[in-house]
């Protein structure tokens, strides 16, 4: 069986109000120096047999159409081993 | 572990059962033994746990809620009474309109957002089994200090939740209340309150009968949510000392719940079903056992053929999981097809899990061996009766002799001036559309009045333009200081708020927030509580259709104050002519109803300056009646163009509150003692704006009914002009209104 | 005059909308996400709420609702389409409008009494308004910020595309203020804020929002 990860970030310019909203907050958790946060999506995609590059394709294109809205976000594909 | 079947139980009578960590005493313990004849399996001790816990089977609060029902007025408006999953009221052209409170407070104090969130999903579930499609909700919230930490943790989750799940099934927020005090710190109350509309047909009620008939479940899968949840989280209070509980939280899928919705009312308009139930404290223990209790004969449940969301739940588990979303239904097998069909179309699961039959039994069987075998009755609706000790609180008469003549009064215009601004700005009564704006009122279409209005209002009839109104209150100060006046006025005030928009005040509902039943001190609140507001309920001739109950709000030896809050819902024929509380235009006559008297223990006053003590008013229902009378014929006559009732922080604030909603302000002249004029708390008293032409009537029918009616002022100009005492331009009136509570929660999250 | 509303699953203002067109004089007609066909409407509402929960984004489902195809088609080829609140996210979504829908920048739901400026009178939705008309309709959501590159927002304005813009204080973060956007052709409209909420007095601020009703039927008879 196969799982290949997906993630998903807004895109650098779009402005990210949760991630921001997080770095807010964990100063007051006492974690200081952090200059920056940004909230993602991941998703864990499982399928039987090997993850060969045709499957992998196959994730991209699904990454395309429905896991990222390519107008404001940008992916990533891995095989997680 | 192998499976603790009837047969096994048979056989072993001695096996330890760790009843006691599931909440139950020994004579309890003793008692299911008597029942069965045998000792419990575990599956059914399991049941009987959850069942019998405080929040399932009110055994603390039966004996004294038995008062609802034997002090109920005769009135032809009730179509189901207290018993049902909701009150059914009838409000005319053929419409049946179906409310309930509830509560959801530990889980919103352990997971604000979820606890909140499923406690909206819950209410509105129950409203959806009575048959009725659900047209509106209202949140009367509690709090610690507003400046306290664990506040801006709980307050914002709370709201968010509500909004988050509200909105999605589309239901508009139309009123609610918001009130701080330090003894709900470790007790936040989260009521949820939910209308629903019918016709008179289409009443559904939760009963299994027919042998023969398909017992089926449907709506969400199931996991393991708040397993032992209800149990553990409402019949144990928090304990500083020891570690925090964290017990499985339910979450909560607004989606699935909207869906189930639309799903349930199609199945509804064809007539599918002959019982309905849906699954909340409890699960499947309760939906199961109260189905087939309520109904004629007995049930049968293949356990296994639960759709579940974990494989790894083991029976027990999934008859106490308390997963959202869920319904059970009993359905004619001719009618299952169609009844599959609908929720296919709407992608909502469904399984046949058992059938009813003639055995007067429930039992319920897991790979083919029977774990549950009782009689329905014992587990739902025979639960312990307790007769819990109550007596006075030792300091309850030194703390009504404690009147607040020690606080210095103000006396100046200018300190008069000062308080206004300090009562406007205190987080009781700032400006809430921080937490409003947060909630969709628009939804639907068919608001017609929402918050700040006195009651919400909601339009039922497009054509005939018939409506309801309903209101929530309680001064829960009053009620500490004399509980049985307390809740009398408590339902005064939601009488009179319904009243003075417009509505005929039909029909009562309540959530009694109190702290542990263990203590004498709070039974006592209790009981007095209960027997004030049955008392007023027979004498304004207004049903309690029914409520919730919700003890062990206490946090060690801190008790929650008592807070009874009472809904009430009106009915009114046209909502076009509905009194909005807002001043509209210059140039109206302000008229004063009722006598006003020197009332200030528990008043808003007094709490600013950290004073409780005094006897509260005493509530005149006579007067209200009478009261009402005068508000509901000038409304549906027309002559009304604004009004709103009195009561914290008086007439000054109810004076503010109207002129600042349209920033038309009022040049008033009052009497007296100036301070008792503008901030006393004397119930029975509401301000009205009206034009001159209106006046000869309006006095008329005031006289008719005996209201005394004081003449104070105009509308009109940029100001609050109290003669010879102070101006307050309205800007900054409302400055220092709005200020408040972005100040307290902005930035919190 | 036939103007479809669809339902998908946990649309809330579908009802809302087709009392609207009632209310303008036309006729709502019922249209199920997962229907093809568009049952001979001469235009289509998309309506606001929560379809889908929402899930993974905005729209991001419904946009591949099978009576969506049918409605792309009709839509390039010049069919009247509204979208709603939800429905604007699903326009975007489906690539109909550009850009894309965020979350408020403050990350609260906002439910308010919003005024707009009416940017652009010849859509087929807006005819009925005056370029630069104030009115107020409801704003109701969480996720409200509309965003795009520069590229699309210096085309948006430099072709007049912009239907309606927040006045005052920004609610949601949105670029340069935008409420609506229509197409190049404009026929297709997405609004953020609610018009079918703002139809009478007695239930909304305003009857502000009647006229983008008023206008497509209008649009249509002639």
């Amino acid at each position: 069986m196969a799982r290949i990860i997906v993630e998903v970030m807004l895109k650098p310019e779009i402005l990210d109000p949760q991630g921001a909203a997080i770095a807010a907050a964990l100063p007051r958790l006492g974690f200081s120096d952090i200059t920056s946060v940004r909230q993602g999506k991941r998703f864990e995609i499982e399928f039987e047999g090997a993850a060969t590059p045709e499957k992998i394709a196959e994730v991209e294109r699904a990454a395309e159409l429905l896991l990222a809205n390519l107008v404001i976000e940008n992916y990533t594909v891995r095989v997680n081993e | 572990m192998t499976l603790d079947t009837v047969q096994a139980a048979g056989m072993d009578p001695d096996h330890e059962q760790p009843y006691s960590a599931l909440g139950l005493k020994e004579d309890e313990y003793l008692r299911i033994k008597e029942i069965l004849g045998r000792r419990p399996t575990s599956s059914e001790l399991a049941m009987y746990s959850v069942m019998w816990s405080e929040h399932c089977s009110y055994k603390s609060s039966k004996v004294h809620l038995r008062q609802f029902g034997e002090k109920q007025p005769k009135t032809d408006a009730l179509l189901v009474g207290i018993g049902e999953n909701a009150g059914v009221v009838d409000v005319g052209q053929g419409y049946a309109v179906t409310f309930k409170i509830e509560s959801h407070n530990h889980p919103s104090f352990v997971e604000p957002y979820q606890g909140a969130a499923t406690g909206v999903g819950g209410i509105v579930r129950d409203i959806l089994t009575m048959g009725a499609r659900p047209v509106a909700v209202m949140d009367p919230l509690r709090f610690g200090a507003a400046d306290a930490p664990d506040t801006k943790r709980v307050l914002p989750g709370v709201v968010a939740g509500i909004g988050g799940y509200g909105n999605c099934l589309g239901l508009p927020n139309i009123g609610g209340e918001i009130v701080f005090d330090p003894t709900y710190a470790g007790n936040p109350l989260v009521n949820a309150l939910c209308i629903g509309v019918m016709r008179h047909g289409d009443i559904k009620l939760a009963k299994a009968s027919g042998v023969g008939n398909l017992v089926v479940l449907f709506g969400a899968k199931t996991g393991g949510d708040g397993i032992g949840g209800v149990s553990v989280l409402a019949s144990e209070s928090f304990d500083a000392t020891r570690p925090s509980k964290r017990p499985s939280v339910q979450v909560g899928d607004p989606f699935v719940e909207k869906v189930l919705i639309e799903c349930c009312l199609e199945i509804f308009a064809e007539d599918l079903v002959i019982g309905i139930q849906d699954l909340g404290g409890a699960g499947l223990s309760c939906a199961t056992s109260e189905l087939a209790s309520a109904g004629t004969g007995g049930m049968h449940v293949v356990l296994d053929r639960v759709p579940l969301r974990d494989a790894t739940l083991v029976p027990e588990e999934i008859l106490m999981s308390e997963s959202q979303e869920r319904m059970c239904a009993v359905v004619e097998p001719v009618k299952l097809d169609r009844f599959l069909e609908i929720c296919s179309k709407w992608d909502v699961t469904a399984t046949v899990i058992g059938e009813v039959n003639d055995s007067t039994r429930l039992t319920v069987e897991w790979q083919n061996q029977i774990i549950v075998d009782v009689p329905p009755r014992t587990v739902a609706h025979e639960g312990p009766v307790y007769q819990r000790p109550f007596a006075e609180p030792a300091d309850q008469k030194q703390m009504q002799a404690d009147e607040p003549t020690s606080i210095v009064r103000p006396v100046t215009g200018e300190q008069l001036r000062q308080t206004l601004l300090d009562l406007i700005s205190s987080p009781n009564l700032a400006d809430k559309s921080w937490v409003t704006d947060q909630y969709d009122k628009y939804v639907q279409g068919n608001t017609v009045l929402a918050q700040p209005e006195d009651s919400g209002m909601i339009r039922i009839d497009e054509e005939t333009g018939l409506g309801v109104a309903v209101s929530t209150d309680v001064n829960a100060r009053w009620c500490r200081l004399d509980p049985y006046e307390g809740a009398r006025l408590a339902l005064a005030e939601s009488y009179r708020n319904v009243a003075t928009t417009g509505a005929k005040p039909l029909a009562v509902t309540n959530c009694l927030n109190f702290g542990s039943p263990e203590d004498p001190a709070v039974m006592w609140q209790f009981e007095r509580a209960v027997t004030g507001l049955a008392d007023a309920c027979l004498e304004l001739g207004l049903p309690v259709t029914g409520g919730n109950v919700s003890f062990y709000n206490q946090t060690g030896e801190v008790a929650i104050l008592p807070t009874p809050v009472v809904g009430v819902l009106g009915v009114i024929a046209d909502v076009e002519k509905r009194t909005p509380m807002a001043f509209s235009e210059s140039g109206l006559e302000l008229y004063l109803l009722g006598e006003t008297r020197n009332d200030f223990a528990g008043s808003e006053w007094a709490n600013i300056h950290g004073h409780l003590g005094g006897m509260p008013p005493r509530a005149d229902l006579d007067h209200e009646r009478r009261l009402a009378n005068v508000l509901i014929s000038a409304g549906g006559e027309g002559i009304l163009a604004a009004a709103h009732d009195l009561s914290d922080g008086g007439l000054a604030v109810t004076l503010a509150e109207m002129s600042m909603k349209k920033m038309v302000g009022a040049n008033i002249s009052i009497e007296g003692d100036p301070f008792i004029a503008l901030f006393s708390e004397t119930p029975g008293r509401v301000l009205v704006a009206l034009t001159k032409q209106n006046s000869e009537k309006f006095l008329a029918l005031a006289k008719a009914e005996q209201i005394s009616v004081k003449h104070l002022g105009t509308t009109g100009g940029p100001a609050l002009v109290v003669t010879d005492q102070f101006v307050i331009p309205l800007d900054l009136l409302k400055t220092t209104h709005q200020e408040t509570f972005p100040a307290l929660f902005s930035g919190s999250r | 005059m036939r103007i479809g509303v669809v339902t998908f699953p946990g649309s809330l203002d579908d009802r809302d909308a087709a009392r609207a067109i009632r209310m303008a004089g036309g006729e709502a007609v019922s249209l199920w996400h997962n229907d093809h066909s568009l049952n001979n409407v001469d235009g289509v509402v998309l309506p606001g709420g929560f379809s889908y929960g929402d899930y993974l984004r905005c729209g991001a489902i419904a946009r591949f609702a099978p009576i969506m195809s049918e409605i792309a088609i009709q839509a390039k080829a010049g069919m009247p389409l509204l979208g709603i609140c939800n429905g604007f996210q699903i326009l975007c979504e489906s690539h109909l409008l550009p850009g894309a829908l965020t979350r408020n920048s403050d990350l609260h739901f906002l439910c308010r009494d919003q005024e707009l400026i009416i940017e652009n009178n010849s859509t087929l939705w807006t005819s009925d308004y005056s370029v630069g008309q104030h009115i107020t309709i409801p704003l109701k959501n969480g996720e409200g910020s509309y965003q795009c590159d520069d590229q699309t927002l210096a085309m948006l304005e430099a072709e007049g595309r912009i239907v309606a813009r927040y006045a005052g204080e920004n609610p949601n973060g949105s670029r340069n203020s935008i409420a609506g956007i229509t197409n190049e052709r404009g026929n297709i409209v997405g609004l953020m804020p609610h018009p079918e909420h703002a139809i009478e007095n007695l239930t909304g601020p305003s009857e502000d929002g009647l006229a983008f009703f008023t206008s497509i039927l209008k649009k249509l008879v002639s």
